[in-house]
C-alpha cells in the first residue's frame, strides 16, 4: 500500500474469472503521513481506507471481467462493517466475489482479513463506463502488470459484459 | 403470485422511499417519481435479481440518446414492465 497515492493493493494472489473471484495482498505500511493524523500517538488504518481497499480489490476483479475495455467507478458501499483496528505493518488479505454483472453496473461482495480474522466486509457497487482517457487506461494496465495480473486477463473480448 | 408491475412498484417504493400509492403503471420514473440515475441503477439491480434477468440499460439508453425511441418507452413503468416480461420470456428455461 501507498496510502498517500490511494494504492491499496500490492499483489493479485489469485484470480478466477469463471468463478468471479479474486484474492489480493495488501501490506499496510509501517510509516505513512496518514498515521500522523490518524491518530496522534495511536496510528491505525482509517476505516475509509479499509473500504477503499475492498473497493479496489473488487475493482480489479471487475476490470478483469471487462478485460480492461471499460472501467468501474465506485457508486455505493452497502452494509459495510469495520470489525477491528488495523495497525501499521499488518498484512491484509482481500477477497471479492462478483455477485451481479449488470448492464452498466457491477456488484461485488468483499472481505478483508488479517491473520485469518475478518477485519471488514461490504457489498460494493460500481457504475461501469468507458475509461475517461487513454492515460488512465495505460496507467491501469501498467499497475495491473506491476501487481501480478495474469496477462490473459488484460486483453480480449469482454463478451456480454456491455 | 405478484404481477410484474406490483414487484417493480414495491422495489421502487423500497429503494427510493416513495409512497407505494403514488406509483402507477402510468408513472414516468424520472418525470413523475423523480428517480435519478444512481437510484435507477439500484432499482435495476433489484429487478435483475427479482426476475433473474439482465436489463440492457445501456442499449436502452443508447436508443433514447440516438432518438430512436422516447424516454417513455423505457421509463413509463407500464412500458418498462412490458420489456421486463419480454426479457423473462426470452430467458433460457
Amino acid at each position: 500500500m501507498i496510502l498517500e497515492y490511494f494504492q491499496m493493493v500490492d499483489r493479485i494472489e489469485a484470480l478466477d474469472l469463471a468463478a468471479g473471484t479474486i484474492k489480493t495482498i495488501c501490506n499496510v505500511p509501517s510509516q505513512s503521513p496518514v498515521f500522523v493524523g490518524h491518530f496522534p500517538g495511536f496510528p491505525r488504518l482509517p476505516g475509509a481506507l479499509m473500504i477503499e481497499t475492498m473497493a479496489q480489490t473488487g475493482g480489479w476483479l471487475v476490470l478483469a471481467h471487462l478485460k480492461f475495455v471499460r472501467m468501474p467507478f465506485l457508486t455505493r458501499v452497502e452494509s459495510a462493517k469495520l470489525r477491528r483496528f488495523v495497525e501499521p505493518g499488518e498484512t491484509l488479505n482481500g477477497e471479492a466475489k462478483l455477485v451481479h454483472d449488470g448492464s452498466g453496473f457491477a456488484v461485488i461482495e468483499a472481505v478483508i482479513s488479517c491473520g485469518g480474522q475478518k477485519v471488514a466486509s461490504a457489498e460494493i457497487r460500481y457504475v461501469v463506463g468507458p475509461f475517461p482517457n487513454e492515460t488512465i487506461r495505460g496507467a491501469m494496465l501498467f499497475k495491473a502488470r506491476d501487481i501480478g495480473f495474469p496477462e490473459d486477463c488484460l486483453h480480449g473480448d469482454p463478451g456480454n459484459a456491455e | 403470485m405478484a404481477s410484474t408491475f406490483e414487484t417493480v412498484a414495491d422495489i421502487i417504493a423500497d429503494t427510493c422511499d416513495i409512497e407505494r400509492d403514488k406509483i402507477t403503471p402510468e408513472s414516468h420514473a424520472i418525470n413523475d417519481l423523480g428517480i435519478d440515475s444512481l437510484d435507477f441503477l439500484d432499482i435495476a439491480f433489484a429487478i435483475d435479481k427479482a426476475f433473474g434477468i439482465k436489463m440492457p440499460l445501456e442499449q436502452w439508453t443508447q436508443e433514447v440518446n440516438d432518438g430512436k425511441v422516447s424516454t417513455e418507452e423505457y421509463f413509463v413503468l407500464g412500458n418498462l414492465c412490458k420489456h421486463i416480461d419480454q426479457l423473462r420470456e426470452a430467458k433460457p428455461a
